[in-house]
């Protein structure tokens, strides 16, 4: 872990004046232990037309993993959350700020004795990191540095492997500032912005950091245009994914044990509803000035509606995920015995916490239960329910592992009405930012036609004695139909009657 | 079923039977000599008196006051010998209605027969005799009265009361002249040892049990080799020709060629011959038009026929039990109205399903007894052993099978249906997995703490937080888990090595084989790819026959069940066509090689490595091992440079830099570690499959094929392969006791890993190993490479000082998750080869993903 910081000078203002303003002298190499290894500053030209300082971050890449904080069995700590294969002994993210603020804490407060007008005033600097994790690329550091007062912000992408060319860049850049600045807002940039660059889950964030982010940010940070995302990087994001993440350490493993990101696994729950089709407002059909409602609020009234046709008091929504909908049929006194199926914990978790089930009243907590749950399986306890709904679920499975879906529902759980939605991949050519041919979501394995879905629709009603009615949610267009289409299954069969 | 009651002869002996399993009650007043009757005809241990149970609770068996409670030691002592099956007297007055009761209830909760002894002796004699004792010499006569009242009250009314035999002996002579006879149980043939063909449900399909018959051997209803043929029931109703299969039925048993267990079905067919009220619904009425072409002699030969019939059979010295709906082992071998209902209804959950039909109870899940139990009654598609029960009802009327077991052979012997003689209500199967075998996966078989028996390493326990995790993956990612057989088990790393410069050398592997008792090992290379297993189908129609799934002719998936080729990974090409020309090669190579037919399969489940590992981690690769690479690689000049440019200036930094150049020694050593395993592929271009284990074929497990045999049979698998996929995986036989041979192994493995190979794995030879103590010894024990375990320990790993501390790893848990998930991945091996329904298979199959994701060291 590497920097360097550079400045000319002439005889009169010597360029070694940097060792004055750094509290080093430019003759020494001197080390600095801090919580992570050593630090080790040292001049590789000290001249009065030139300077340069380096700052060496030695880290103990084995101490730094055995200081982990998920303990495996074995004698080593558990997951990826602590890897030995760790680019924090190279790159510079969080650990070097931690290094700076250690070695050069007085510099970093603009305070030189020696020179105290040297130091209020602007240096030529050039500033070297030559591996810096940009999550975000070359285009974020120059969108985070470039407001700030440096006339040259050169982000030079470092390539994964220069022996395989086609896996392209790493997320490393390397990265030069150069400019005129005073030496403690140079500093201070990069205590902030290196770890908001790389935004890695490592980073443990203590209740004084925002504290510390002020003091950093002072007098730069409030206006800069990206200051929502350094400061949300800085401080928010961290906290929760590094509890979510403990949270879930059993599929961390698991991910491990298949050389996978525990993203590709743990991943039912998104980050935001950015799907295509998830908050996205569509036009209600009505002309009109009013705020178009989005589309998964239009499925959630239309399903809601069907509900309330069919009579139904104790219903099942399978593949509940946050929660959205059983918080609206909470809503609804009528619902007497909400179940919210999901198969993913982490989704049941956000659910809870979002219906505040710890803080509902009994009356209410009653009425509602949250339980995982996989269609893949037949389940006794889904029985004996009202109404089954399969909110925008059935495109999440594989077609081969439908039959399943079908039989856990339609012969085993067997509730009076089932309402199943899905996308109607006719509509995808009315989506503006929906590349063609392009899923609406990520994890959809299918999408149908109008004509599949009801084939579909009714070979089901037919083989499980359901009646079916079909209707569209969302604006219904004249030729490629409602963004979203629905079926309502009515159970026709009578137990006597079949079985006579 | 009506009680019978033997009347007092004048003959010098009186024959009492009672039934070998039941419950005497002496009954009689104080003094008619009960004990003295007791003693004479029974165990001491068999009886049990009051007198003696006030003893035991109050020390004196005289003392009345005692009683309440020591008639609940004698009811909870008799309760114990009668749940353990042995016959128990009670010698107690029991001249009162309410302590019968008690016993006849006691009888009945533990399913043997009550059975009444009756001392009807004069009062005069009952008086002598308790006069003659002195703890008894001042009873008030009035005592002896009211039993003698009481007694003579409740004679009449002992059969009502549930009394299955009661026996009264009236007069001294009569009591001393009795003789208790033992007889056996109607239902206890365990002195009949076959051989038996047990033959499943017929519902009138006489032409198919014809063929049936005809098929199994036997001539005109006699086997020619004096087997005896046993029918499950449900003989009638719905089909052809049920008086033509009642005929042949009834004259095999009528000549001792047969025994017969009634069905529900004959049940109700004997209840309307007697005249009673029945609806005409599930076949009957076929049944009673054809039987109305009969004579009515024959009707009444039927009727005896099916009053005859007894609800279950116990055979082959107790080894075999036969009854028409399954029976738990508590009912085995007893006598009550619930063993029959039970035998012949099964048990119901209570509930319907979507077709109107009550739901079983899944008895046979649960059973755990050593009797196999032989039933029929819902019909399957196929038929499965299942905890050592089978169900032969295959649906012959419905269009499916008629299917016979042989026993003891225990082979399965079937006959199609000529036609759907009647539709069913329910499909046989539906398309769920699992459905193909008659039950689809249930929740319940995964889900929580869960506690699965293996047959190598006992009872292995599933925590709810691993088995939440596993249903994740499963449901999200997996496969179908139709074609998900088997999960490879995680697999320990040797001890810690002290050699110099090594964290992991093979020494120890073959020190910790030899301390195991295992003489000859064998070294793998070790790929470095991705674990794959592949399930390779000979056609499609074998994937669809054996594993029930439609389309796919096998699958190929990783250690987690996922499918090895995604969209994302295979370019233009779909991840199941990607699979399916893996499969075609691999179907090739096994064709040619002559293994179908050598291994009488038409299928083949292998365990191998598929390579190179930047086609599955290359997600891995960029966050991780490129990405440390890139960082160094980038920072290292630079740092270097400046502290060259330092020291030239002449300030001290020589130690720092010595270590900087060190560090990128190691950083590059580290890069050049993970490009060995990387190259680029197109399409299958470049990928490669190193089968190391041939894990199973049809009807039978491999896993315990020694590992030489096995590498023949994938050498040649290799050699038969033109396209360049198939891999052939180096080895060398190493003995553990042999210093020399132990100097090669080690050898070995440097020159592979100096060749850059990531390592090797020591196994024992003969593949399925105990110990001195019977347990199970590691299958494996991988010993890695020095330069791979840089992508493990990081690129500095072996300094000095890391080494000494990464040493200090505890191998403890991964052995035994190691061993935990090789006993789940046999159990599935074998459940699966031994023909077990899916969600046995897929029991097993989950518990090893569960597993997989407890807390252990993951560089391990």
């Amino acid at each position: 872990m590497f920097l360097t910081i550079s400045t000319t000078g002439s005889p009169r203002r010597p360029a070694t004046d940097l060792g004055f303003l750094l509290h080093k002298h430019p003759d020494k190499a001197q080390a600095f232990s801090t919580s992570h290894g050593t630090a080790h500053v040292f001049y590789p030209e000290a001249s009065a037309e030139r300077c340069t300082a380096a700052l060496l971050l030695e880290v103990d890449p084995v101490a730094l993993v055995r200081r982990g904080r998920g303990k495996g069995r074995g004698g080593a700590p558990d997951s990826a959350l602590a890897q030995y294969v760790n680019d924090r002994p190279y790159a510079a993210s969080s650990l070097l700020s931690v290094a700076m603020s250690t070695v050069f804490k007085s510099a970093l407060r603009g305070v030189c004795a020696a020179l105290p007008e040297r130091a209020a005033e602007p240096l030529p600097l050039r500033i070297e990191v030559p591996a810096l994790p940009a999550r975000g690329g070359a285009e974020l550091v120059r969108a985070l540095f470039g407001p700030l007062g440096w006339t040259s912000v050169e982000a030079e992408p470092v390539a994964l492997d220069e022996r395989f060319p086609g896996w392209g860049d790493s997320r490393y850049v390397r990265l030069v500032l150069e400019g005129e600045l005073r030496l403690s807002d140079a500093l201070r940039h990069l205590y902030v912005l290196l770890p908001v660059l790389d935004d890695a889950k490592h980073y443990w964030v203590a209740p004084d950091e925002v504290d510390k982010l002020l003091r950093a940010g002072e007098g730069w940070l409030a206006d800069h245009p990206e200051h929502q995302l350094i400061a949300g990087r800085y401080l928010s994001r961290r906290w929760s994914l590094t509890r979510e993440a403990m949270e879930r350490l059993e599929l961390v493993r698991l991910a491990e044990a298949d050389d996978l990101d525990v993203e590709d696994v743990d991943n039912a729950v998104e980050d935001a509803d950015d799907t295509a089709d998830g908050s996205a407002p569509v036009p209600t059909g009505e002309a009109g000035p009013r705020k178009p409602v989005p589309l998964a609020e239009q499925r959630r009234e239309a399903i809601l509606a069907a509900l309330r046709a069919a009579g139904a008091s104790r219903v099942l929504d399978l593949g509940c995920g946050q929660g959205r909908l059983v918080q609206a049929l909470l809503e609804d006194a009528r619902f007497t015995d909400i179940v919210g199926v999901d198969v993913s914990v982490r989704a049941l978790t956000v659910a809870a916490r979002r219906l505040r089930l710890e803080r509902m009243g009994e009356p209410q907590a009653g009425r509602v239960k949250l339980t995982q749950g996989s269609l893949t399986y037949t389940d006794k306890r889904l029985k004996g329910y009202d109404a089954a709904v399969l909110c925008e679920v059935v495109e999440h499975l594989d077609l081969p592992r439908l039959p399943a879906l079908e039989y856990a529902v339609f012969g085993s759980a067997r509730p009076a009405t089932v309402i199943v939605t899905t996308p109607n991949v006719e509509y995808n050519v009315r989506w503006e930012t929906l590349p063609a041919g392009h899923a609406r979501h990520g994890d959809h394995r299918f999408e149908w036609t109008r004509a599949e879905f009801r084939d579909w629709a009714r070979r089901i009603g037919e083989r499980h004695g359901y009646g079916v009615e079909f209707a569209p949610v969302g604006p219904d267009d004249p030729e490629v139909g409602p963004p979203t289409q629905m079926a309502v299954f009515t159970l026709t069969t009578t137990k006597e009657e079949k079985a006579a | 079923m009506t009680g019978t009651t033997t009347t007092p002869s004048t003959t010098t002996s009186r024959r009492l039977p009672v039934t070998d399993l039941s419950l005497v009650v002496l009954i009689g007043a104080t003094g008619s000599g009960k004990s003295t009757f007791a003693r004479k005809h029974f165990k001491p241990t068999e009886i049990i008196s009051s007198d003696f149970c006030r003893g035991l609770v109050a020390d004196d068996e005289n003392d009345q006051s005692a009683s309440g409670d020591a008639f609940d030691v004698l009811h909870h002592i008799a309760g114990k010998r009668l749940a353990a099956g042995r016959l128990t007297v009670v010698d107690a007055t029991n001249v009162q209605q309410e302590g019968r009761r008690q016993l006849v209830r006691l009888a009945r909760e533990h399913d043997v027969l009550p059975i009444a002894i009756v001392l009807d002796l004069p009062e005069e004699v009952c008086a002598a005799r308790n006069a003659a004792r002195p703890e008894r010499a001042h009873l008030p006569r009035h005592v002896v009265q009211r039993h003698r009242r009481e007694l003579r009250r409740s004679l009449r009314g002992l059969e009502r009361e549930g009394f299955r035999k009661v026996h009264v002996l009236k007069s001294v002579a009569e009591v001393e002249s009795a003789e208790v006879v033992l007889e056996k149980r109607f239902n206890d043939l365990r002195h009949l040892t076959g051989p038996f063909d047990i033959i499943g449900d017929i519902h009138g399909c006489s032409s198919e049990l014809e063929t049936l018959l005809a098929k199994l051997g036997y001539e005109d209803g006699v086997h020619p080799e004096g087997r005896t043929a046993v029918f499950v029931g449900d003989l009638v109703d719905r089909g052809p020709d049920s008086p033509g299969v009642l005929r042949r039925v009834m004259g095999m048993v009528a000549s001792g060629d047969a025994l017969c267990v009634p069905g529900n079905h004959e049940n109700k067919l004997g209840r309307w011959l007697k005249g009673r009220q029945v609806q005409r619904t599930h076949g009957l009425a076929e049944t009673i038009a054809q039987l109305e072409g009969e004579s009515e002699e024959f009707r009444e030969r039927v009727r005896e026929f099916i009053d005859g019939l007894v609800s279950h059979y116990v055979l082959d010295g107790g080894r075999l039990v036969v009854c028409h709906a399954g029976l738990p082992e508590k009912y085995h071998g007893r006598t009550s109205g619930r063993v029959r209902s039970h035998a012949l209804y099964g048990e119901t959950t209570g509930e319907t399903d979507e077709f109107g039909l009550p739901v079983r109870y899944p008895w046979a899940e649960d059973y755990r007894g050593r009797a196999a139990v032989v039933y029929g009654h819902t019909p399957v598609p196929s038929t499965s052993w299942i905890n050592n029960t089978i169900c032969l009802d295959t649906g012959a009327v419905f269009g499916g099978r008629m299917t016979a077991l042989r026993w003891p052979e225990r082979e399965l012997v079937d006959v199609p249906a000529e036609k759907v003689w009647y539709e069913p209500v329910k499909p046989l199967a539906v398309e769920a997995p699992g459905g193909h075998q008659g039950r689809p996966l249930d929740l319940a078989d995964v889900h929580g703490r869960r506690v699965v028996e293996t047959r190598y390493a006992g009872n292995v326990g599933v925590r709810e937080e691993n088995a939440a995790a596993a249903l994740e993956v499963m449901s999200r990612f997996a496969v179908d888990p139709r074609l998900l057989a088997y999960l490879p088990p995680t697999m320990a790393p040797t001890a810690a090595s002290r050699e110099e410069g090594f964290l992991e050398h093979p020494a120890e592997a073959f020190a910790q084989y030899r301390s195991d008792g295992v003489e000859r090992v064998v070294c793998e290379e070790k790929h470095m790819g991705s674990r794959a297993v592949a399930l390779v189908c000979r056609d499609a129609e074998a994937a669809r026959t054996r594993f029930g799934a439609r389309g796919p002719t096998g699958a190929l998936h990783t250690r987690t069940g996922r499918p090895f080729f995604t969209e994302s990974m295979s370019g233009s090409a779909t991840g199941e066509a990607m699979t399916e020309q893996v499969l075609d090669r691999l179907r090739a190579a096994v064709g040619a090689a002559g293994l179908w037919d050598e291994l009488e399969t038409d299928w083949l489940l292998l365990d191998g490595e598929l390579m190179p590992w930047s086609l599955k981690a290359s997600g891995l690769l960029r966050t991780q091992y490129a990405a440390v690479g890139a960082a160094s690689g980038a920072v290292f000049p630079g740092a270097v440079a400046a502290l060259e440019a330092a020291a030239g200036r002449g300030v001290d930094v020589a130690g720092l830099l010595g270590r900087q150049r060190e560090r990128a020694a190691d950083a590059a050593a580290f890069t050049e570690a993970y490009r060995r395993y990387c190259w680029d592929t197109e399409g299958l271009d470049g990928v490669r499959f190193a089968p190391f284990q041939i894990l199973a074929g049809q009807g039978r497990s491999l896993a315990d094929v020694p590992h030489d045999g096995q590498l023949a049979w994938l050498d040649r698998l290799v050699e038969h392969d033109p396209t360049g996929l198939l891999q052939v995986t180096r080895r060398l036989v190493v003995e553990t006791e042999d210093e020399t041979s132990v100097r090669a192994g080690a050898d070995w493995w440097l020159e592979l890993t100096g060749a850059g190979g990531e390592g090797m794995v020591v196994k024992p030879l003969q593949a399925l190993v105990r110990d001195g103590k019977g347990r199970l010894v590691q299958p494996g024990i991988k010993v890695r490479g020095r330069e791979y375990l840089r992508m493990i320990y990081g690129p500095e790993y072996t300094r000095p000082e890391n080494l000494a501390r990464l040493r200090e790893r505890h191998l403890g848990h991964k052995r035994s998750l190691a061993l935990r998930e090789y006993a789940l991945g046999l159990e599935a091996l074998a459940r699966l080869a031994d023909g077990e329904p899916l969600w046995r298979v897929h029991e097993a199959v989950f518990a090893v993903l569960a597993l997989e994701s407890e807390p252990v060291d993951p560089r391990l």
